[in-house]
């Protein structure tokens, strides 16, 4: 037998990567999850370089971070290829879960891909907001003030969490430090969860595809056919990813971050980076902070409940046409969102966030399994002769 | 729109009526399919109010910007200028860089620092290693303790860093009516509108405060900066510095240069990053052509391959 098939590791990347027989007809939508594990990849990478040369004090993390800008050979792009990726890596995640969305990919039998997939995203959104305080600039550190805060809308002991996150009585030191360490580790574990999120797929059905039926009528090998159509994409990302990097290193990020953290002074706005936007919009929507808070966590919780709210009985909605404008409002709406959580906090974006939050969990809650309903019954009364 | 003319497309009594003597047989998975099914019209009306509040508010909020200050609290905003070395295929001028610090030098340097330049960056992009260790020796800078612990003087050297105007902050804030003057190495990255900011900024002093405008003892107006009450004076008058290579010096002209030479403080290794990236986009758009094509070449059996189905012929 060839040592491919036979050697106890090979075998499992042969599994996965090499004979591995994905469906025929699975379109570039199917390529995130590679660019996803690239995108990892270079995270790790970069954010291992760095980590050689950066300081995790409060005194001198911002003059290190300059130190790798100007001093360190190609410190510069080693730094803005790490920040950039980040961006990437979020757009890439939210078309990545818009696949899902409208493939069907949560659904039986593939809960377990897709739960591990809600855990990947909550754990990727704590490691962005970790390193983004790194740097420790005025943003970071406003930021990180704000963020850990909203642990103090937990009843009774909350003041307590929020004094033990930081280590002492405001973000400090301590806090930096922790923040690194963990910034640090997070990176492993969304490499072990990426990994079980391939195992729960690849050990149940495997990939889904965009007729939502069975792909087991025609598949290809891995190698050659999807390895180098991976790479189609992996080339298109390089080249958009090098416009930002090369051209426009600082377009996503917000100018107040390249002003040394004070702590006497808040800047005129605290926003945070774009892909946190649309749950921040969420936060700010609810007066009460507590239930902002939960309704925060909800946002990205309510991902969790597809599998139990999609009640069709077809595989996505590429042919239930009422599917496909709820889900395209939904996006819409995401997108709104987006806009509303860069907004100053005054009518009409009080207003505009709260509408856009209620028919976000409508979607989940109230639409999909509604929608999913009517027709399945229009299916079953234009079949039923 | 689209959901109506789907919904037109279906029986719309037929449905319904149908619907609820089916509910029992198909809603098997849910109790809440038979009120909700019943009434596909109205879930169409709320569908097409959805999207219309959906894309009415997109087209709202991207429609126009928010402002939680009044327009004076938040500064005027800067003229978008064509700047030369911002442009993708361009680096700095480095005349006008080297102009741009002889401005900062002779005006900006008696209260502003730049701290995160050292003499060393200069060679190569507007001085001669000659030219920049003798303006390293023009300074005096602290050497290590000697075997007696004694802190001496020493000339400079190119590895040392432009010293500051300041001791330390409180110096600065007491030379300077309780204002502190920002440190510039950062200052084209640090601020909203970058370059159009500074350059607004240092050409934006009316002569007088227009009629209205409140401001404070020791401070002057400037619409660019946010409040309108800024500490530091205009700077910069025509012919204030005589430039070594002739260019006139109007207030403009210092103005661009020392904005450029501010961004070249900001982003020293703009030059390069650009040149790196055309190197980069060239050798992966040829990556990418030559991975569209080993993809079409080997998928192109897939693409064409022709199915077909044999029914079953009976051999008897």
């Amino acid at each position: 037998m060839r040592i491919l098939k036979s050697h106890p590791l090979l075998k499992i990347v042969n599994s996965y990567m090499i004979d591995s027989p994905q469906p025929a007809n699975i379109s570039y939508l199917w390529n995130f999850g590679s660019l996803l594990a690239l995108c990892l990849g270079i995270q790790i990478v970069t954010g291992v370089t760095l980590a050689m040369h950066y300081t995790p004090s409060v005194l001198e993390a911002f003059n290190s971070v300059e130190h790798i800008m100007r001093d360190v050979n190609n410190g510069w792009l080693v730094r803005y290829l790490h920040a950039n990726t980040a961006s990437a890596f979020f757009f890439l995640v939210y078309l990545h879960i818009g696949r899902g969305l409208y493939y069907g990919s949560y659904k039986s039998p593939r809960t377990l891909t897709w739960a591990i997939g809600t855990v990947i995203l909550i754990v990727m959104m704590a490691t962005a907001f970790l390193g983004y305080v790194l740097p420790y600039g005025q943003m970071s550190l406003w930021g990180a003030t704000v963020i850990t805060n909203l642990m103090s809308a937990i009843p009774w002991i909350g003041q307590d969490i929020v004094e033990f996150i930081w280590g002492g009585f405001s973000v400090n030191n301590a806090t930096l430090n922790r923040f690194f360490a963990l910034h640090f580790l997070l990176p492993f574990v969304l490499a072990a969860l990426a990994l079980m999120h391939l195992i729960a797929m690849h050990d149940t059905v495997g990939s889904g595809n965009p007729l939502g039926i069975s792909g087991n009528y025609d598949r290809l090998p891995f190698a050659p056919y999807f390895i180098f159509k991976d790479l189609v994409t992996i080339f298109i990302f390089f080249i958009v990813l090098s416009i930002f990097v090369f051209f426009m290193p600082n377009a996503l990020g917000d100018s107040e971050n390249y002003v040394m953290a004070n702590p006497m002074q808040t800047p005129p706005a605290i926003v945070p980076e774009w892909y946190l936007l649309p749950f921040y919009a969420i936060l700010r929507s609810i007066p009460n902070k507590l239930l902002g808070v939960i309704a925060m966590f909800s946002a990205i919780l309510a991902l969790m409940v597809m599998p139990i709210t999609d009640l069709s009985k077809l595989r996505g909605v590429q042919f239930r046409p009422l599917s496909k404008v709820a889900f395209y409002i939904f996006v819409a709406n995401f997108l709104v969102l987006m806009q509303i959580g860069a907004k100053h906090v005054e009518t009409p974006f009080i207003e505009l966030g709260q509408i856009s939050t209620v028919l976000y969990f409508a979607h989940f809650f109230v639409i999909v399994p509604v929608v999913s309903l009517i027709e399945n019954s229009l299916v079953e009364l234009a079949t039923k002769k | 729109m689209l959901a109506r003319t789907v919904l037109r497309s279906v029986p719309f009594r037929g449905v319904a009526r149908q619907s609820l003597n089916k509910t029992s047989t198909r809603a098997s998975s849910s109790a809440a399919g038979a009120e909700s099914a019943s009434s596909p019209f109205h879930l169409t009306l709320t569908a097409s109010a959805a999207t219309a509040v959906a894309l009415g508010s997109a087209a709202y909020l991207y429609g126009q910007e928010a402002f939680a200050m009044t327009p004076a609290e938040e500064g005027l905003h800067p003229t978008a200028y064509p700047w030369e070395h911002a442009k993708w295929n361009k680096t700095f001028d480095h005349q006008a860089l080297r102009r741009g610090f002889q401005v900062y030098r002779e005006v900006c340097a008696s209260c502003h620092s730049l701290t995160r330049v050292p003499w060393r960056s200069f060679v190569g992009v507007m001085h001669t290693v000659d030219e920049m260790k003798a303006m390293a020796e023009e300074n005096e800078y602290d050497t290590e303790p000697n075997d007696q612990g004694e802190i001496e003087k020493r000339p400079g050297k190119l590895s040392d860093y432009i010293p500051a105007p300041y001791k330390n902050e409180e110096a600065a804030r007491a030379a300077n009516g309780g204002a502190l003057p920002p440190d510039l190495s950062l200052i084209v990255k640090g601020r909203h509108g970058g370059c159009n900011y500074i350059f607004s900024l240092l050409t934006g002093y009316p002569d007088e405060p227009p009629a209205g405008a409140t401001v404070g003892a020791g401070m002057n107006f400037n619409p660019y900066f946010p409040g309108t009450a800024i500490a530091m004076g205009r700077v910069l008058f025509d012919g204030v510095v005589e430039y070594e290579d002739g260019t006139p010096a109007t207030t403009s002209q210092m103005a661009k240069d020392v904005v450029e030479f501010l961004n070249w403080a900001a982003e020293p290794e703009m030059d390069d990053r650009k040149k790196m990236g055309v190197k980069a986009i060239t050798l992966l758009t040829g990556l990418f052509a030559i991975s569209v094509w080993v993809k079409r070449y080997k998928w192109s059996p897939i693409k064409t391959r022709k199915i077909v189905y044999s029914p079953p012929v009976s051999r008897r």
